[in-house]
């Protein structure tokens, strides 16, 4: 969920990004891997390098999207590679094991300090960046340069908006939110494989699309992310719920994304046909 | 600019040392043959035929066949991630539909999942063409959900297989008494009929006008929503012909097939110097770069590089692709190019 903010940034732009999860699986191995060896044990230092590894990652494919004017899919597309398989390179294709991370690193998931022991930590991390997110775009001129250069780039570009530098703090952003998850990740499931968060890219964009961000960018509120990512989540976790065979579970979930976009285009649609109407009287 | 669009109209086309000389499809070739003097030098028994058509067969059931309407969604400014998706769903409704020979004979099995795979291509192209605010990657994205998921329903964590020996002539088969695999005669057969079609023909032209500008082509009066509508059609089938590939060579079909084969198809269309963008680019790049990134993989295989590094080595390649140019030195290329062309 965290990860759809970071995805909100790049789609208002109009890019997309499809190499978060390779960097979720590298920046949450570096950081177990550092762990595991010694170099640190606290939990804020294991999650501030997760970041700034993913942070990192970030800014070079956002250099090359913005100065190389590459387009942000096959860039991100090249770097799911590289950096996937720079993960198992890293690990030397082994896990980290729940024993070799320290103890206060894994009660960091199921511990509830942050939140005065009634919200859980993860949540509370959450909630600070959504809020964190909901101010910057709202109310903040960074936030408002990311919207006009989503909208209309040319426009933006000749109202002095930097759109390179926009476009490389975007996909930054995008880099450091993926690495918060990737600690959070390993420090949930208490492990740190080489292939995991495989494939969250695609539920990741889903989570915004159903949350009515465009792809075309330009469209999309922090609200609305927020909404899709629990609509996604709640689907995720109803459906072993009410019974539905594990196998088919997927299947379902692809229906109601589908379903979910062609309702969206359709209410868009009788808005419009109702403007114009009260246009014509 | 004529080179640039990748199509050169008759009338104006002069032939050049030069300008050959900087074409993509040149590059591709020297890359080609740099990557088979390097496979050759690593194993003295790359050269033989026998080495050459195993290397040629194990990459042309992945993901080679889908790389045709790939190029050609790729042109059009489209894009299509559900391919893979589909791939798996018609291999598994054949593995299934025959049913260890009980329920019905191998061709029907094999018609049916052309058909399966033909109807998941249909069902993305009506979705894009009737609600045509939608973007092709969330469509796609949600059909691959869709089709991998129904794969996962219908077959659970099992293998479904017993295909007949003959089956699996269809991967091995080879032309009695030379090495050559018929699958290599029938990837020749239809890269010719592609070309032919892109290059050749109105429908493809067509393709490059909806490509380079999907407004002016409509009001030029280009039946847009009927193309495209077509080539993910196309897609689909291609997908089906794929699973039919893979389950001939693996005896047997699971779920999880041809996972991440989308991305795989888009990486050889986008070497191959055909922009995502659309309208820019030719079929022949996009079908040497197959070869490029096949024997690769396969001779990096030989000297026992791991997996994931060639994910690595394709990765950077793919950018550095993209990347070229739009440096200095391509600036400089693509200067020179339109000097020749104007």
């Amino acid at each position: 969920m965290i990860l759809a903010l970071g995805m909100l940034g790049v789609l208002l732009v109009g890019g997309i990004d499809i190499s978060i999860g390779s960097t979720v699986a590298f920046a949450g191995m570096a950081t177990a891997l550092f762990m595991r060896d010694g170099l640190y044990t606290a939990t804020p230092i294991g999650i501030l390098v997760a970041v700034v590894i993913g942070a990192l990652w970030g800014l070079l494919i956002g250099v090359i999207i913005a100065k190389g004017k590459v387009l942000p899919i096959i860039a991100t597309l090249g770097f799911m590679n590289i950096i996937r398989g720079a993960t198992y390179i890293i690990a030397d294709s082994r896990w980290v094991a729940a024993y070799e991370i320290p103890e206060n690193f894994k009660a960091f998931a199921t511990g509830s300090y942050l939140g005065f022991g009634v919200l859980n930590n993860l949540i509370v991390v959450m909630i600070l960046c959504y809020v964190f997110f909901f101010v910057v775009m709202k109310w903040t001129k960074i936030g408002r340069k990311i919207y006009a250069v989503g909208s209309n780039p040319e426009a933006a570009a000749v109202s002095g908006i930097k759109i390179a530098n926009i476009n490389m703090l975007v996909y930054t952003v995008m880099g450091a939110v993926s690495g918060l998850a990737g600690a959070l990740w390993v420090s949930l499931y208490a492990s740190a494989q080489g292939n995991m968060a495989e494939g969250i890219e695609m539920d990741v964009i889903a989570a915004c699309v159903i949350g009515g961000v465009s792809l075309n960018g330009g469209k999309g509120s922090v609200v609305g992310v927020f909404l899709g990512g629990i609509i996604m989540s709640i689907i995720g976790k109803a459906l072993p719920l009410i019974h539905v065979d594990q196998f088919w579970q997927k299947a379902v979930k692809g229906l109601i994304i589908l379903i979910a976009i062609i309702i969206n285009i359709v209410s868009q649609r009788m808005v419009t046909k109702n403007n114009l109407k009260r246009r014509e009287l | 600019m004529a080179t640039k669009s990748g199509r050169t109209i008759i009338a104006e086309k002069k032939f050049s040392w030069k300008s050959a000389l900087l074409k993509w499809e040149t590059i591709l070739i020297l890359i080609l043959i740099l990557v088979n003097v390097m496979n050759a030098s690593i194993s003295p028994h790359y050269l033989s035929s026998y080495g050459l058509f195993t290397a040629i067969r194990s990459f042309l059931v992945r993901g080679a066949f889908i790389v045709f309407p790939m190029a050609f969604l790729l042109l059009l400014g489209e894009i299509d991630i559900s391919v893979g998706a589909t791939t798996a769903l018609s291999a598994v409704i054949m593995a299934v539909a025959y049913g260890n020979g009980d329920t019905m004979p191998m061709g029907v099995a094999i018609l049916l999942c052309l058909v399966i795979g033909t109807l998941c291509g249909l069902l993305n192209g009506v979705l894009l063409t009737r609600f045509t605010e939608l973007a092709p990657m969330i469509v796609t994205l949600g059909t691959q959900i869709l089709f991998r998921g129904i794969a996962e329903g219908i077959l659970g964590d099992e293998a479904a297989g017993d295909f007949p020996d003959w089956f699996g002539q269809v991967y091995r088969g080879t032309i009695p008494g030379t090495d050559i695999p018929y699958m290599l005669i029938g990837f020749i057969i239809l890269a010719v009929f592609f070309c032919i079609l892109l290059h050749k023909t109105n429908f493809g032209r067509k393709v490059y006008a909806i490509g380079s500008n999907r407004v002016a082509a409509q009001y030029a009066g280009v039946p847009v929503q009927k193309i495209r509508c077509i080539i993910y059609t196309l897609a689909g089938t291609f997908s089906a012909l794929t699973g039919i590939l893979m389950a001939a060579k693996m005896g047997s079909v699971r779920s999880d097939i041809a996972e991440g084969y989308e991305m795989e198809a888009i990486t050889m269309v986008v070497l191959g110097g055909i922009s995502t963008a659309g309208g820019k680019g030719n079929l022949p790049g996009a079908i040497i770069s197959i070869f490029v990134i096949g024997l690769l993989r396969y001779g990096l295989g030989l000297i026992n590089i791991p997996a994931e590094q060639i994910t690595i080595i394709v990765g950077i390649l793919l950018i550095v692709v993209v990347l070229a140019p739009n440096l200095e030195l391509g600036k400089k290329i693509n200067a020179l190019k339109e000097k020749r062309a104007a």
